[in-house]
């Protein structure tokens, strides 16, 4: 018998990250903005949604949603009175969503004429991070409930995102939220990113975050034109 | 918690790999694990002998390199070690910079693996 070392040099994680890039020209493709959206239970993500959904279709914008929960139906059912085409991910008890499941719930649904696809992620502020989903955009969600540190002690999690939207704003005087100091702490953790505040209650600075969302959306067609793809 | 999920991805990997090159026996896997991975090393300790039974993989070492951050600075140009993931500003010269080089990895960089000496001789004669 012999010892060997042997070299091997590759991702634990590289089977997701294959399938997360095969979705993500998939979604070039299709010229769908798809944006992750990830937070600690109950930060928002489903009302956030629920407004976002409604106000783009009522702009006349195409939309679908995909949404993962540990073991309901809930939040599916909450999303799909917008009149979005919604599809529930149920993870049995995972903690995250990962590219597999994304494939396998997009084979036989046809999204083919969407402008945005929105993904709301499990409720958990760590696991979601390790796995790319394919996404042109990650949004992480803190609500000033849950107090200004929590940018530091998940620093990973906001440094992954690219966006951040402080939601329950209409809550935040009455928990003495600091948020000039929530963003200063989501921009030491991540500096440059964008920042909305946001309160599905009041409707306050939805209008702001979907501004946005179609600039990106507009920028991708742009870029996939100025590529002749 | 996702470290068991991740012990079994890495048990996958590792096995794979010492099956195509005739490993009888996996003894050691060392992993480079960044602290933005979103992996804790313990937890993940702790999957991995779980993870590793029934496998070529069972009672082999896990071997975890901790790998910082390492940002560069579109400011300064330089490439720094991040003393704290709770600050991306750049160590040289105070710039807030989040251009990472390094600390994302979950990244198997070797394995020792024992083949048969039968199968050694053959390669050798
Ligand atoms: N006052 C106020 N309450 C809100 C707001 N957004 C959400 N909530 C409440 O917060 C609770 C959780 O909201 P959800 O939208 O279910 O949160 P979630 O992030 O989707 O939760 P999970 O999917 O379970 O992780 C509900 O009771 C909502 O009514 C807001 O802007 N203002
Ligand atoms: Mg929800
Ligand atoms: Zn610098």
């Amino acid at each position: 018998m012999k010892t060997r070392l042997l070299e091997i040099r590759q991702g634990v994680l590289s089977k997701n990250d294959q399938l997360a890039a095969q979705l993500r020209e998939r979604f070039r493709q299709m010229g769908v903005l798809v944006v992750n959206i990830v937070s600690s239970p109950g930060s928002g993500k489903t009302a956030l949604l629920e407004r976002v959904l409604s106000e783009l279709r009522a702009q006349g914008a195409t939309v679908a949603a995909l949404v993962g929960d540990l073991e309901t139906d809930h939040d599916a059912r909450r999303l799909a009175r917008s009149g979005a085409p919604v599809r529930q991910i149920n993870t049995h008890g995972n903690c995250h969503l990962e590219a597999d499941m994304l494939i396998k719930h997009l084979a036989d649904w046809n999204v083919g004429a969407v402008e945005f696809l929105f993904v709301e992620n499990v409720g958990n502020l760590v696991c979601p991070s390790s796995y790319d989903l394919g996404e042109d955009v990650r949004v992480v969600l803190l609500s000033v409930t849950e107090g200004e540190d929590k940018p530091l002690k998940y620093p990973v999690m906001f440094h992954s995102a690219d966006i951040a939207v402080i939601t329950k704003v209409d809550l935040a005087q009455a928990c003495e939220c600091d948020l000039a100091q929530m963003r200063e702490n989501i921009l030491r953790v991540r500096p440059g990113m964008a920042i909305f505040e946001t309160s599905a209650k009041t409707g306050a600075g939805i209008a702001e975050l979907i501004a946005h969302l179609r600039q990106l959306r507009a920028e991708k067609v742009a870029e996939i034109a100025a590529s002749g793809a | 918690m996702h470290e068991l999920s991740i012990a079994c991805s890495l048990v996958e990997v590792a096995a794979q790999a010492a099956q195509q090159h005739g490993a009888t026996r996996v003894t050691r896997v060392h992993l480079k694990l960044g602290v933005l991975s979103g992996v804790d090393a313990d937890a993940l300790r702790f999957s991995y002998d779980v993870a590793a039974q029934g496998t070529l993989l069972e009672g082999s070492q896990l071997e975890i390199d901790v790998l910082p951050a390492v940002i560069s600075c579109h400011q300064c140009g330089a490439s720094c070690v991040l003393p704290t993931i709770q600050d991306f500003r750049c160590p040289a010269c105070g710039a807030p910079s989040h251009h990472l080089l390094q600390g994302r990895e979950i990244e198997i960089a070797h394995i020792e693996i024992e083949v048969d000496s039968v199968e050694e001789q053959a390669t050798i004669s």
